[in-house]
């Protein structure tokens, strides 16, 4: 009764509560997939310039070779993520819908797959500046969605100081469990990482924070904490958007962000825990992030799974590999359900930032009927960056661009909480995305007239 | 060729919770008939035919609004103009002419509703315009108060009910006082008791103030009406009137009664918590409630009228628009 | 008695602010050349910006002293401008007529949509959601911004969702240039007559399944066409409108339609080589 009230778990204020959905992939250990005949590797899979490309058509590539190189500071290298032959460097579908410049490999059939240069890389002796060198052309990214570069991250800018690592284990989206796989069956992997990633920033202590629908991830890394490394486990509420980085930080630390600024300027480094687990993986083996735990969920998927997927394999492959979709399935998308992307065609590559694939069947998407809005202050209480998504709605109607720039618009981070509890159906975030281009192009216009 | 589905492309979040608009506004519907039933068993039939009359009105001018300026959408599915007619209704003593009740329920409507733009444009409560309107125009029939009884007397007709429009009603009807009227010009207070449980004189929404308290909890707990806006009232009403109290005893009526008698339990559960015309801010809910209890009880005591919880409301929703400029929380990480 | 008070307590105010309204014209009265008035009275009152000005009146500042010419003002009439010019004796610089063109041909007769979009309908919206749901990524989404954001009435949607400007009334003021997500307008001179009505990025005929008019980059137009007015770049073709372009050789070859011929008065003109389309309904996808 006692441990009941001095338990109050850490969280963030104000957020939702959508249903958890974990349980059709939660106890599914992470299976293999089956390497695709073709890969599609796009160039441009990440934040930051696309990746120069070091192939051509026809050249032999091996499992683990790199295939282009960063083309830049915030760029990363990128991986062949099969033994096989170079078919064709052309625009190819990308999930965003864009068509990408991409390396097309056919898979060798009679090679063995196995990861062509498996060495042990040694990293106790190497400085800083090469072990962030090593993770960008180790092709690593944030896996938990946003793609964004590691080794950006890692390099501290003058003047700040990297005190505390973050590591994300908290996956809020629901129906994703990938992360919670990756916790259960890769600890050693994390733990390395989380030691190298201590070694580049210099910071002090870490912490690993976890939502409690994951209990059991959080004992046994709690349990497995080597000894000689300073740093906690720690339980969070089970709140949408806690992943969220700000928010995460505020949860652990009660330290917020200040608007437009980034964690390192609270003396903070957020990094997703399977990235750092590919990083592990990568100083325990030499392979790069050529393969990533993606979970297959939903109620339009025949049999949901975790699977682990080179990076590359069409998507019509691993649907077919968990069943094939249903016949009432509407939608694909990649990502969770509160900010995936909805894909337009089958026919597209998983990414390095593909957390998950969604199949939703009619029932989910019934698209409902829009009321005005009534000022029920339900988003307010939602919006974890403490918005007035019903002003900036209404703004947002009669096109008032600036004025939404007054009620700080460009702070939002679209985590889609507005939407969700909005009784009126309002589509909020689809509003705000345009607004926030809108007056993007407006900025980089003004730029460019002054310059 | 693919043979793939014909996929949907919507924008995130591809999950919703699921209670809409319309799904609100009957829940606080429902809260309101105990209320209801209560003011039909004591003031008969003649109640009935109030609050039918005013219902139809409010619906029936949003209803060929609606047709009439070919909108897309029919707006009545929000039920927004029923709970207007109702608590319309509520307001207007139970022997109201039904031709002034039936005017009521349309000017609430436009001149309440739709010359803003519809629901979530409207600035004042639409039923308190309503009755606003009433109160200028026909300031005699509407507080001519009948007497209450029990289910004995329901077919009993109250009041000026079947006056034929425009024509001057007859002095034959039986009137009774509100327990407000007996204390502002006759200085008699009436036991807490009896207006709490029982009924008095007044208009429909005045008896049984319990019920409409239980429905405020109700709503309250399902997070339905902003609890805040109730509390302020309350909070406000007890300290002022307390205050005055204290100043002269006699002179002054105790809080108990200024919470308990009146529209003031309506007015501070119902119209005040209106989503639309109230603010958007919880620190902006607490400054309106606790506006709008402090004029209630200036108006009552000093002001020319016996009730004044109308007058407070509009009064603090014309200034709403205000109070939520000023209280813009602070977004995330900003450095004031 | 009363009266006189008061015609004489009102009388008095009246006088008073008056006399303070009067003041205030004399001393706060701005210098202004008195020319601007009569020069933004001349001018058509449409505040479009076209002219590069934020509105006519500070256009009219620039033409009284001599920034600009009044040919700038697309939307006058030539006579409007003529008048203007001789008001002020100076030239009326007249510039070429200027429209907004399109560069795409892809209306649901013959191109098709690879999903359905559903959501906030206008293309702006649409676009930002994997695309918008078409085939072909670059191609005309037909949700009308462009229509609704026109302000002369100068464009409209056809049957087949792909807006059509009105030459005569376009008035060249970008508008629909800036409103299009996916940059498909563009302010060319009217006698810019040989046209790409394509701004597919891909090639080979794959294409052809999205869009049955996309360019294929077959190039044939390029060979076809005298010394180098056409390149092919990036898979499009691009016109050298500094050259003679006065030619309709270079489209008669085109297997798709894409680069076209814009007549005055019968309006797109394909080359003879062009597949035919006569789909009068919404081209689907077939279903096995």
């Amino acid at each position: 009764m006692l441990s009941f009230l001095s338990k109050t778990l850490k969280t963030f204020r104000h957020g939702i509560h959508p249903g958890d959905y974990k349980d059709l992939t939660r106890d599914l250990d992470i299976a293999r997939l089956p390497f695709s005949d073709e890969l599609t590797i796009p160039l441009s899979q990440h934040l930051g310039a696309p990746s120069r490309c070091l192939v051509k058509v026809g050249d032999k590539v091996n499992r683990g070779q790199i295939i282009a190189e960063p083309a830049g500071f915030v760029s990363i290298g990128q991986h062949a993520p099969v033994t096989g032959t170079v078919k064709a460097i052309e625009m190819k579908h990308h999930p965003s819908g864009k068509m990408v410049e991409s390396v097309i490999i056919t898979k060798d059939p009679f090679s063995p797959q196995t990861f062509y240069n498996e060495h042990a890389m040694e990293w106790e002796n190497l400085s800083p500046d090469e072990l962030i060198s090593l993770i960008q052309h180790g092709g690593f990214v944030g896996l938990g969605g946003a793609a964004f570069p590691t080794h950006v991250k890692l390099k501290t800018p003058e003047g700040k100081n990297a005190r505390f690592l973050i590591v994300n284990g908290v996956e809020c989206e629901p129906y994703l469990t990938s992360d919670h796989r990756v916790m259960l069956e890769q600890s050693a992997d994390i733990f390395l990482g989380i030691r190298i990633l201590l070694k580049i920033l210099g910071a002090e202590k870490f912490y690993i924070g976890i939502e409690n629908n994951k209990p059991d991830a959080i004992a046994l890394l709690t349990k497995n904490i080597p000894s000689d490394m300073n740093g906690e486990v720690v339980a969070l509420q089970t709140k949408y958007p806690q992943g969220a980085e700000k928010m995460l930080i505020e949860a652990v630390l009660k330290r917020e962000v200040p608007s437009g600024k980034l964690p390192i300027d609270v003396e903070v480094v957020v990094q997703n825990s399977g990235t750092i687990a590919g990083i592990g993986m990568m100083f325990r083996f030499g392979q790069p992030l050529i393969e990533r735990v993606v979970t297959i969920t939903g109620p339009g998927i025949n049999n949901p799974a975790n699977l682990l997927i080179p990076i590359g394999t069409p998507l019509t492959d691993v649907l077919d590999y968990c069943g094939g979709l249903k016949e009432n399935t509407r939608q694909v998308l990649f990502g969770g359900p509160m900010m995936g992307a909805p894909q337009s065609d089958l026919d597209v590559p998983i990414l390095k930032g593909t957390s998950g694939i969604l199949c939703l069947t009619d029932e989910e998407v019934t698209i409902k009927e829009e009321f005005p809005c009534i000022r029920c202050l339900r988003c307010v209480d939602a919006c974890p960056v403490y918005l007035n998504p019903s002003r900036l709605g209404a703004l947002a109607k009669t096109r008032d661009y600036e004025g939404m720039l007054e009620y700080h618009v460009m702070d939002c981070v679209e985590c889609g909480s507005c939407s969700y509890v909005c009784p009126s159906n309002i589509p909020l975030v689809q509003r705000f995305r345009v607004s926030k281009a809108l007056l993007r192009e407006k900025q980089a216009k003004a730029v460019k007239k002054s310059a | 060729m693919k043979t793939a589905p014909k996929l949907l492309l919507t924008s995130s979040p591809f999950l919703k919770q699921q209670e809409d608009t319309p799904a609100v506004m009957r829940q606080v519907i429902y809260s309101l008939i105990p209320a209801l039933i209560a003011a039909i068993y004591f003031f008969g039939i003649s109640a009935l035919l109030v609050i039918f009359i005013t219902t139809l009105a409010t619906v029936g001018t949003e209803r060929v609004f609606n047709i009439s300026t070919k909108q897309k959408t029919n707006s009545l599915k929000d039920y927004s103009a029923l709970l207007t007619g109702l608590l319309l209704a509520m307001t207007l003593p139970p022997g109201f002419p039904l031709w002034m009740a039936f005017l009521g329920g349309v000017i609430a409507i436009v001149l309440g509703k739709l010359i803003f733009g519809g629901i979530g444009s409207n600035i004042f409560n639409p039923a308190l315009v309503g009755r606003a309107f009433l109160q200028s125009s026909f300031p005699v029939a509407i507080t001519t108060w009948s007497p209450f009884s029990d289910f004995s007397g329901f077919l009993e007709i109250r009041g000026y009910t079947f006056t034929i429009p425009f024509v001057k009603a007859g002095t034959d009807a039986t009137t009774a006082a509100t327990p407000l009227a007996h204390f502002k010009f006759d200085g008699i207070t009436t036991d807490t008791a009896n207006i709490f449980f029982g009924s008095s004189a007044g208009s429909l929404g005045e008896t049984m103030a319990f019920l409409i308290l239980l429905a405020g909890i109700y709503l309250t707990v399902r997070n339905y009406i902003n609890w805040r806006i109730p509390a302020g009232v309350f909070i406000a009403v007890i300290l002022f009137a307390s205050g005055l109290q204290l100043i002269d005893a006699d002179k002054f009526a105790p809080p108990m009664f200024h919470l308990f008698s009146g529209g003031l339990m309506l007015g501070a559960i119902f119209m005040a918590t209106d989503p639309v015309s109230s603010p958007i801010t919880h620190k902006g809910c607490w400054i309106f409630g606790l506006g709008v209890g402090f004029l209630v009880v200036l108006i009552r005591t000093f002001g020319g009228l016996p009730e004044g919880v109308m007058y407070a409301i509009l009064l603090m929703n014309a200034v709403t628009p205000l109070i939520n400029r000023v209280t813009q929380p602070r977004i995330y990480g900003e450095v004031k | 008695m009363l009266i006189i008070i008061s015609i004489a307590a009102l009388g008095g105010l009246t006088l008073l602010l008056a006399t303070m309204l009067i003041v205030a014209n004399k001393k706060l009265h701005v210098e202004e050349d008195p020319r601007i008035d009569i020069v933004e009275d001349m001018l058509p009152h449409a505040n479009c910006g076209a002219c590069g000005f934020p509105g006519c009146r500070p256009f009219a500042e620039s033409l009284v002293n001599g920034g600009s010419l009044p040919g700038k003002c697309t939307v006058s009439s030539e006579e409007g401008r003529v008048e203007i010019a001789q008001f002020l004796g100076v030239d009326v610089g007249a510039a070429e007529k200027q429209v907004a063109r399109l560069a795409c041909a892809g209306g649901t007769n013959v191109a098709r949509n690879r999903a359905q979009y559903q959501g906030l309908q206008t293309c702006q919206a649409a676009s930002l959601v994997s695309g918008g749901g078409k085939d072909c990524f670059w191609g005309c989404l037909g949700l009308a911004d462009c229509e609704v954001v026109c302000d002369f009435d100068a464009i409209t949607m056809n049957g087949f969702s792909i807006p059509v400007v009105n030459e005569d009334k376009c008035t060249a003021c970008g508008d629909c240039v800036e409103v299009c997500p996916k940059d498909l307008f563009s302010i060319q001179p009217e006698s810019n007559r040989l046209w790409v009505a394509c701004k597919n990025l891909d090639a080979g005929d794959e294409i052809l399944e999205g869009c049955q008019v996309g360019c294929t980059a077959c190039a044939r137009c390029e060979m076809d066409a005298p010394g180098n007015l056409i390149t092919m770049k990036n898979n499009l073709p691009v016109i050298d409108y500094s050259q003679n372009h006065n030619t309709q050789v270079p489209i008669q070859r085109c297997p798709t339609g894409a680069i076209v011929w814009l007549d005055k008065k019968k309006g797109v003109i394909k080359g003879e080589k062009s597949k035919k389309i006569i789909r009068k309904g919404e081209r689907r996808i077939a279903t096995t």
